[in-house]
C-alpha cells in the first residue's frame, strides 16, 4: 500500500526546505546583525553575512550610541528575503507532509518523523500567521533555527520508513488528537523562543548601553522591549494551553475507545498532565501578585523541557501503550 | 513556650499580641491552603509526582515488570516498594496532593464565585476626577452641550442605535454619576475562570465516582467459545468497593472468527507489526434478547447499556489431544498461550489432571513461524502462521500441591519430575499440526491438531465517565472564556469648552491587555462622530502611551492590583 517513490520526493521537501531555511537563517541573522548602530558594528562579522544576501550595510554616517533610537528607519532587505524564503520553505514543508500522508494513504502522524515533519510545518505556518499581523521580523532566526535542528533530526536520528499504522491508530482520533497536540507544541515551541528572548532582553535591558559589548549592544537593539516580548509570549502561551487541554481530552476519549479507560497512567499521558499542569502553573504565576513576569517565564522554560521529554524521551525509552515511535 | 504559640489559652504577658485561637488557627491554615502561592506550589508538586510513574513500571499496568524489576534491584528495589513507587496514582504522599489540591481549588472557587456574584450585581465605581493618569487615555472636541455628547456617549457603550453594529470592545454595564459615565464588560471573564475551576472538581468526582462504582473484567477467550457476564466468568476481576457484583449487566458474547493481519511487505523494522485485528461476533444483551452479530475492532467497542466490550489482545490457543495408553481421551481442548515477544512466541501449559496413576503437565511454547535459534532455542521468526510448531516438555507428578491456585500458563514443577527420553535427556516433544507422538513407557500419546485463536477482551463499566467528560468539556470551554474574554473599565468625563464640549476617556483593564487603547480609541471615534462633529484634537491614547511606555507600565500595575486583590 505504501508508494515510495511519493515517499522519496517527500524526503527531497524536506532536504530542499532545510537548505532554503539555511538561507533564511542567514538573512535573518544578517539582519539582525544590521539592528546595532553602524559604527559599532562595522568590523562585525555579522556584516559580511549581510553581504552574502546581498544586503550592505544599511545605516550610513553616525548614528546615535543609544540602541533604539534609531531616528530613521533602517532599510531591512535582508530581513524581507528571509521572510519570503521561510514562506517558501513552509510551502515546501507542506509538500513534503502531503505527500508523505498521499504516500501511506493516512494523516502523516503516525510515527517520530513524521510528528517533527508537521509539527516544524505548522511552526512555520503560526510564524507567517503571526507575521501577516504584527512585525515579529526579529523572531525570524529564532523560529528558523529551531525548525532547521528539528528537521535535521527528523531526516537522521527519527527517519523512519513510510509504513501502514497499528490497529489502535486507525482512528479519526488520530487526526483529531494528534494535529491539534503537534499544534500547540509548535506553539509552544514558538512561545519558548520568546520567553529565552525575553530572558536575554531584561538581563541586558538592566545593564549600562555604553560600556555593553559589540554582540551586547547589537541583540539589545535588535528585541522589542521586553515588556512586549513578554506580552507576546503570553498570548501565545494564552493559545496554546487550551489547544493542550484539548488534545488531553481528546487523547482521553481516544484512550477509552481504544485502550478501554480514560485514564490509564501511561508514560505519554503522565506526561501530557506534567506540561499541562506545569502550563496551568505558569498562567496562575502570571496571574499571581508578587510573581514577576521572569520567574513565571522560568516555569514555561521548564514546561518546554517537558515537551522535549514527552516527545524525545517518553517515545523512545519509556514502556507504554504510546510506544510507535517506530524506533 | 514562646510568645508567638498560637493557642487557645489567654496569654495575660503579652496583651499586645492578638491571640488566635483555634478558630483563628483553622482560619489561618485555611488561608495558607487556598492561597494562590500554595496552589501554584502544589500544582508544582502534583507535576513532579507524576514523572516517577512514568519512569518506574506500575503494579497496576503491569504487575509482571514491577516484579522483574525487583528482581533485578534487590537492594534499591524494596526501598522503592516502601515509598509507593511502584503504585504511585495509588500512594498515600500522591493523594495528600491532590486531596490538598483539591481542598485548595473548592477554598479558591467559594469565596471567589461571592465576590463574583455581588460584582455581576454592583454598578461600576465612579469615574476618577483625573482620567488622563489612567494607562489608557484621550479626549476629542465635539459639537454639542456636554449633556447631548454624554447621551451619544453612553448610547455607544450600550451599543444601542446607530452604535449597535460597532460596539468597540463588547457590551458594557454602566453607571451614570453628574458629568461623568462609568462602564464596565468581560464578566464572563471570570465567570469563565469560575467555570474552568468548578468543572475541574466536576471531573474529580467524575473520577472518584469511576473508582468507586466502576469495574473492570478481563477474558480471555478462544474462537468459536462464548461467555456472559457474570463474575465467574472472567479470568480476572477488578471492582470499585462499592459495585453491586450481583447485578452486572446479563449480556453474552461469542466469538466466532478472529482475523488479524501483520505487515509483510515491509522488509524492515515494520516487518510483523500488526495491521488489523476484527474479530466477528455474536452477541445477546440479555438472555432473552435476539442475538447479533457484531464487528469487535480495537477502536471499535461493543456497547452494552453502560458497559462496553474492548478487544485489547489476541493470541493462539493450540488445539491439544491428550490420550491414554489405552488410547481414551483424557483430554481435547484450545489452550491459550501468551505471547511474549513481537513474533508471538507464545508460552502455555496443559494440564491433565485426568490422567492416572499420575497427573501429566505439558509446559512450553507455541511458534507461529517456528525456527531454532542458536542461542535460545525455538523461536518464532514471525507472528502469522508461516511454520506454526509446539515445543513442549512433559512432567508428571502433582498438578496442584496442596491445592493451591495457579497461573494456567504456567506449571508448578515441585512436586512433579520431567519425563526423559531413552538416553536419559529430558524429553523435548516437537509438534506440527496433525501430528502425534507417543509418551515413552506407554503413558499414551500427544496430538497437535491445530490451531485457533484468542481474543483478549476486556470489559469495562464506568458510570463517571460522561460526568467526566462533561467536565472535561465544561472546563474547556471556561478556560477559552477566561483568557480569551478581557475585563475591562471605561470612564468618560465630559465638560464645556468655549460653547463645545470636550470627551474625555480613560480605561483599565485587569491584567494584560494590548488591544485596550485601541478599543478606547475606537470607542472616542464613534462618540465623535455619532456627535456630528470631525474630531478637531484626537490624542491618540496609543501613540500616548507607546511613547511613555515606563509610565504607564507603572500605571497598569497598580491599576491590576486594585482589581486583583481578592486572590489570583
Amino acid at each position: 500500500m505504501t508508494n515510495e517513490t511519493l515517499a522519496l520526493y517527500a524526503n527531497l521537501a524536506v532536504y530542499s526546505a532545510m537548505a532554503v531555511f539555511t538561507v533564511a537563517m542567514i538573512a535573518f541573522a544578517s539582519d539582525l546583525a544590521g539592528a546595532a548602530p553602524a559604527s559599532l558594528a562595522s568590523a562585525s562579522g555579522a556584516q559580511k553575512a549581510a553581504a552574502l544576501v546581498g544586503a550592505g550595510p544599511s545605516a550610513t554616517g553616525p548614528a546615535p550610541l543609544v540602541p533604539g533610537e534609531d531616528p530613521a528607519p533602517r532599510r531591512r532587505k535582508a530581513a524581507g528575503i528571509a521572510m519570503v524564503l521561510t514562506g517558501l520553505g513552509g510551502l515546501l514543508l507542506i509538500a513534503a507532509a502531503a505527500m508523505r500522508g498521499l504516500s501511506v494513504h493516512r494523516a502523516p502522524l503516525g510515527n517520530m518523523f513524521e510528528f517533527a515533519l508537521v509539527g516544524s510545518m505548522f511552526v512555520v505556518l503560526v510564524f507567517i500567521a503571526i507575521s501577516l499581523r504584527r512585525d515579529v521580523r526579529w523572531l525570524g532566526l529564532f523560529v528558523v533555527g529551531p525548525v532547521l535542528l528539528t528537521l535535521g533530526l527528523a531526516i537522521t536520528v527519527f527517519y523512519t520508513d513510510a509504513s501502514e499504522l497499528l490497529p489502535s491508530l486507525k482512528s479519526v482520533w488520530l487526526v483529531i488528537h494528534v494535529t491539534v497536540a503537534t499544534f500547540s507544541v509548535a506553539l509552544f515551541t514558538i512561545a519558548f523562543s520568546v520567553v529565552i528572548l525575553h530572558l536575554v532582553k531584561t538581563w541586558l535591558e538592566v545593564q549600562d548601553p555604553l560600556s555593553m559589548s559589540r554582540l551586547k549592544t547589537v541583540v539589545n537593539a535588535a528585541l522589542p522591549p521586553s515588556r512586549s516580548l513578554d506580552r507576546t509570549a503570553y498570548g501565545i502561551h494564552a493559545v496554546a494551553f487550551p489547544l493542550w487541554t484539548f488534545t488531553l481530552i481528546a487523547g482521553a476519549i481516544w484512550a477509552e475507545q481504544a485502550w478501554g479507560h480514560y485514564w490509564n497512567w501511561d508514560p505519554k499521558e503522565v506526561w501530557t498532565f506534567v506540561i499541562w499542569v506545569i502550563y496551568a502553573a505558569y498562567l496562575h504565576a502570571r496571574a499571581t501578585t508578587g510573581w514577576s513576569a521572569r520567574s513565571a517565564n522560568y516555569l514555561a522554560i521548564v514546561g518546554f523541557g517537558a515537551i522535549l521529554v514527552n516527545y524525545m524521551v517518553v517515545n523512545v525509552f519509556f514502556v507504554g501503550q504510546h510506544s510507535y515511535s517506530g524506533m | 513556650m514562646t510568645q508567638n504559640r498560637m493557642d487557645t489559652r489567654p496569654d495575660e504577658s503579652d496583651v499586645t499580641q492578638p491571640r488566635l485561637g483555634t478558630v483563628g488557627m483553622l482560619r489561618w491554615a485555611w488561608r495558607q491552603l487556598t492561597s494562590m502561592r500554595t496552589a501554584l506550589f502544589l500544582l508544582l508538586l502534583l507535576a513532579i509526582g507524576a514523572v516517577p510513574g512514568s519512569i518506574w513500571p506500575q503494579r497496576n499496568i503491569d504487575a509482571g515488570r514491577v516484579a522483574d524489576y525487583l528482581a533485578r534491584h534487590r537492594s534499591t528495589g524494596p526501598w522503592l516498594d516502601r515509598l509507593g513507587f511502584f503504585d504511585v496514582y495509588s500512594s498515600p504522599w500522591f493523594a495528600a496532593i491532590y486531596l490538598l489540591l483539591f481542598v485548595s481549588l473548592v477554598g479558591c472557587v467559594v469565596p471567589r464565585s461571592k465576590i463574583h456574584w455581588r460584582a455581576m450585581r454592583a454598578q461600576p465605581p465612579p469615574a476618577p476626577q483625573h482620567l488622563e493618569r489612567l494607562p489608557e487615555h484621550g479626549q476629542v472636541e465635539v459639537d454639542g452641550t456636554p449633556e447631548e455628547a454624554l447621551a451619544v456617549a453612553r448610547e455607544v457603550l450600550r451599543g444601542r442605535g446607530l452604535a449597535s453594529r460597532l460596539r468597540p470592545g463588547g457590551r458594557y454595564r454602566l453607571r451614570s454619576e453628574g458629568l461623568s459615565l462609568s462602564a464596565e464588560s468581560g464578566y464572563l471573564r471570570e465567570s469563565g475562570n469560575l467555570l474552568f475551576h468548578t468543572a475541574l472538581i466536576v471531573v474529580i468526582i467524575a473520577i472518584a465516582v469511576g473508582h468507586l462504582f466502576g469495574w473492570r473484567g478481563d477474558r480471555i477467550l478462544v474462537t468459536g467459545k462464548s461467555f456472559a457476564n457474570t463474575i465467574s466468568a472472567y479470568d480476572t476481576f477488578d471492582p470499585g468497593p462499592w459495585v453491586d457484583t450481583e447485578g452486572l449487566s446479563p449480556f453474552t458474547v461469542a466469538v466466532d472468527r478472529l482475523d488479524v493481519t501483520f505487515e509483510e511487505r515491509s522488509t524492515g523494522a515494520q516487518r510483523g507489526a500488526p495491521r488489523d485485528f476484527t474479530a466477528y461476533t455474536r452477541t445477546q444483551a440479555s438472555p432473552d434478547a435476539p442475538r447479533v452479530s457484531q464487528i469487535l475492532k480495537v477502536n471499535g467497542p461493543l456497547k452494552f447499556g453502560g458497559t462496553s466490550v474492548f478487544l485489547l489482545g489476541n493470541g493462539y490457543a493450540p488445539v491439544i489431544t491428550v490420550r491414554d495408553g489405552a488410547g481414551r481421551v483424557l483430554m481435547h481442548e484450545a489452550t491459550p498461550f501468551l505471547p511474549q515477544d513481537a513474533n508471538y512466541k507464545s508460552v502455555g501449559a496443559i494440564k491433565v489432571t485426568s490422567a492416572s496413576p499420575k497427573q501429566l503437565g505439558l509446559f512450553g511454547f507455541f511458534l507461529p513461524s517456528e525456527y531454532i535459534d542458536e542461542a535460545s532455542g525455538p523461536s518464532s521468526f514471525f507472528p502469522g502462521l508461516k511454520n506454526p510448531a509446539l515445543a513442549l516438555g512433559v512432567y508428571e507428578g502433582e498438578l496442584y500441591p496442596q491445592g493451591r491456585p495457579q497461573s494456567v500458563y504456567t506449571l508448578s514443577t515441585e512436586k512433579m519430575a520431567q519425563l526423559k527420553n531413552s538416553k536419559g535427556d529430558p524429553l523435548r516433544l516437537l509438534l506440527r499440526p496433525g501430528q502425534s507422538t507417543q509418551l515413552p513407557g506407554g503413558r499414551g500419546s500427544v496430538t497437535f491438531d491445530g490451531v485457533q485463536r484468542w481474543a483478549g477482551l476486556s470489559i469495562r463499566y464506568d458510570p463517571g465517565k460522561a460526568l467526566a467528560l462533561g467536565g472535561a468539556v465544561a472546563a474547556l470551554a471556561g478556560l477559552i472564556a477566561s483568557l480569551m474574554i478581557r475585563r475591562r473599565r471605561v470612564f468618560i468625563r465630559v465638560r464645556p469648552l468655549q460653547g463645545r464640549t470636550v470627551v474625555s476617556i480613560g480605561g483599565l483593564a485587569k491584567g494584560e491587555d494590548p488591544g485596550l487603547g485601541s478599543i478606547l480609541e475606537d470607542l472616542l471615534t464613534t462618540i465623535a462622530q455619532l456627535s456630528d462633529t470631525k474630531p478637531s484634537r484626537t490624542e491618540s491614547s496609543r501613540t500616548e502611551s507607546s511613547r511613555t511606555e515606563s509610565s504607564r507600565t507603572e500605571s497598569s500595575r497598580n491599576g491590576s492590583s486594585e482589581t486583583e486583590s481578592s486572590r489570583n
